[in-house]
């Protein structure tokens, strides 16, 4: 199938324009300033204070969560600046119609730059997670529960960024397009974060505003059914925990996020299949 | 199948603005044909509708005998796209290659044709550095031999050799030369006519998105001679007696410039006028160039 070649073609791009290699040092240099700082505060907690194993696995917990909301948040960067141009980009630089004029279907295009992405996206993250992961292991012999969920769901996350950046870029420029993806992103973020704080208040409004950004961009509440995945219980109870998840996502909010995949590379589908280039 | 190319009232608008109006042509198997036009004329649009990158507004047309957004038959045509912007990151073969695959050419095809189309378009020595490093000119001819990677039947280049050096179009000159000999028809879209001149069989103008003139390029160019007739008075009853030969007559004081078809006719029209007594000063026979040719078709419908 053609599609492939395109998936190969997009993987080469990436690993040519050296994003990939990029980000991943950055993100490395992330997990080596995690491990330092994790180290000295773990030695000094254990150290000082006699806590038992349960409480300290919290704490631990609390630190990795912590962790994992950078790399959540340095993939949705990386979701959106590598794919925003690369539809529009090559419609715009002409060099789709070296590509659209051979025997491969527009769907075959879109869909192969697609699973190049999603697949370096994964990539990413299941590496950079994995690395936070076993950071913690060594340093205080702690696996979260549910961590492969955990890593899944966050890949779902990007997919979910990758998809919007791809609808965009089938009809907008490459600039209009990073603006609305960051600004949805943005929304659904502190969407998010109202929902958690009409949570603990017991506002209904306010989670009920939540879940609309929710359906707009499924991003952040991913984010928290992927944090809650891994949290104890007791944790996740806690009132004044930035991370917390007060409010969890029900398991729709994730059929939800798969389907919303699904229909928004469908419109891109159609759209990219209809337009000149 | 004898036509390559047939289109049937094809137009396309975008918004308010109509690119292509009426486009209806046929092009052969074999032919070599010239697309000519000013710039803005729907040159680009009409080649972006038949390789299905702009859907038509009205109108149908088949390439290969295949109605239009017929994927298979894109194995079929090499195209050179204006500009000629590619994958920059690409190393020369490996682009080929690429593109090769994406031909659906096996790993044999490939391994076989790269090499002798690298050479062809003398690349052979760059093979393995990025088009990012490539001059325009370097590009333009990986482009080309992307073009011919599918030994194709139909080949479709897009203003070929505007902004080349000499080198660049004579090289663009001996391929269409060469493809002409192997019987694959190739629809050349361009408005430097030095190089239609020398390369088609038949061109068509098109201006504001209509054919205003299709004709066979020996037929145009050679058929057709310019008269200049220099007399001592102009009357009516000589322009009359002219018109007979021609009716592209133009007065200038006392000197006449006619159009005629054949050349055959230069003795009987100077005894003719002679015979008027009107006193013949001066008659010049000249070839018309297309350039000539061109500015008149398009000057002619404005």
């Amino acid at each position: 199938m053609r599609m492939w070649v395109i998936v190969r073609l997009t993987a080469r791009e990436v690993q040519r324009r050296k994003l990939l290699w990029m980000a991943l040092a950055l993100g490395f240099v992330f997990v080596a300033l995690f491990a330092v700082g994790f180290h000295f505060i773990y030695q000094e907690i254990t150290g000082q204070v006699a806590v038992g194993r349960s409480e300290l696995n919290i704490f631990v917990n609390f630190f990795l969560t912590a962790g994992l909301y950078v790399i959540n948040f340095l993939s949705v960067m990386m979701a959106v600046l590598t794919s925003v141009g690369t539809v529009s980009g090559e419609i715009a630089s002409h060099t789709i119609q070296s590509l659209a004029t051979k025997p491969v279907h527009r769907w075959e295009i879109l869909l192969g730059k697609w699973t190049a992405y999603a697949g370096m996206l994964a990539v990413y993250m299941a590496c950079l997670s994995g690395g936070l992961l076993l950071v913690v292991y060594l340093i205080a012999d702690y696996t979260p529960q549910n961590w492969l969920g955990t890593i899944g769901f966050l890949a779902l996350e990007g997919w979910v960024i990758l998809a919007v950046s791809f609808l965009g870029g089938t009809f907008l420029s490459t600039v209009a397009n990073g603006v609305l993806a960051f600004m949805l992103y943005g929304i659904a973020f502190v969407g998010g974060w109202v929902e958690q704080i009409g949570s603990l208040m017991q506002n209904e409004a306010a989670v009920n505003i939540g879940i609309v950004t929710s359906l707009l961009l499924p991003s952040e509440a991913i984010w928290r059914r992927a944090a809650s995945l891994m949290q104890p219980a007791l944790i996740r109870s806690l009132p004044s925990n930035p991370f917390g998840t007060a409010s969890v996502p029900s398991p729709a909010m994730v059929v939800y996020a798969g389907l919303y995949i699904v229909v928004l590379l469908t419109v891109a589908l159609w759209v990219f299949g209809r337009r000149d280039l | 199948m004898t036509n390559v190319i047939e289109t049937h009232h094809l137009r396309k608008e975008y918004g308010d603005k109509v690119a292509v109006a009426d486009l209806t042509l046929q092009i052969e198997r074999g032919e070599v044909f010239g697309f000519l036009g000013p710039n803005g004329a729907g040159k680009t649009t009409v080649v972006k509708m038949l390789l299905g990158l702009a859907a038509p507004t009205a109108g149908t047309a088949q390439v290969l005998g295949r109605p239009l957004g017929d994927t298979s038959i894109r194995a079929r045509i090499g195209f050179l796209p204006e500009h000629f912007r590619f994958h920059e990151w690409l190393q020369g073969a490996e682009f080929l290659d690429l593109h090769g695959q994406l031909l659906g050419l096996t790993a044999g095809q490939r391994a076989k044709r790269i090499p002798r189309l690298l050479n062809l378009v003398e690349l052979g020595d760059a093979a393995g550095r990025r088009l990012s490093t490539f001059s325009k000119g370097m590009l333009q001819r990986i482009g080309l031999a992307q073009a011919l990677l599918p030994d194709p039947d139909l080949v479709i280049l897009d203003e070929p050799t505007s902004g080349l050096d000499p080198l660049g179009r004579r090289l663009v000159r001996d391929v269409i030369h060469q493809l002409k000999a192997a019987g694959t028809a190739v629809f050349l879209n361009s408005h430097l006519l030095s190089e239609v001149e020398v390369t088609c069989d038949r061109v068509a103008f098109i201006k504001e998105g209509r054919i205003v003139r299709t004709a066979r390029l020996g037929a145009l160019v050679e058929g057709l001679t310019e008269v200049v007739l220099q007399v001592g008075q102009v009357t009516p009853e000589l322009l009359e007696g002219l018109r007979r030969w021609s009716q592209d007559l133009r007065v200038d004081g006392r000197r006449i410039t006619m159009t005629i078809q054949d050349e055959e006719i230069l003795p009987h029209l100077s005894q003719w006028v002679v015979d008027q007594r009107v006193g013949l000063y001066a008659l010049t026979p000249q070839q018309i160039s297309l350039e000539e040719l061109f500015v008149r078709v398009v000057e002619a419908q404005a």
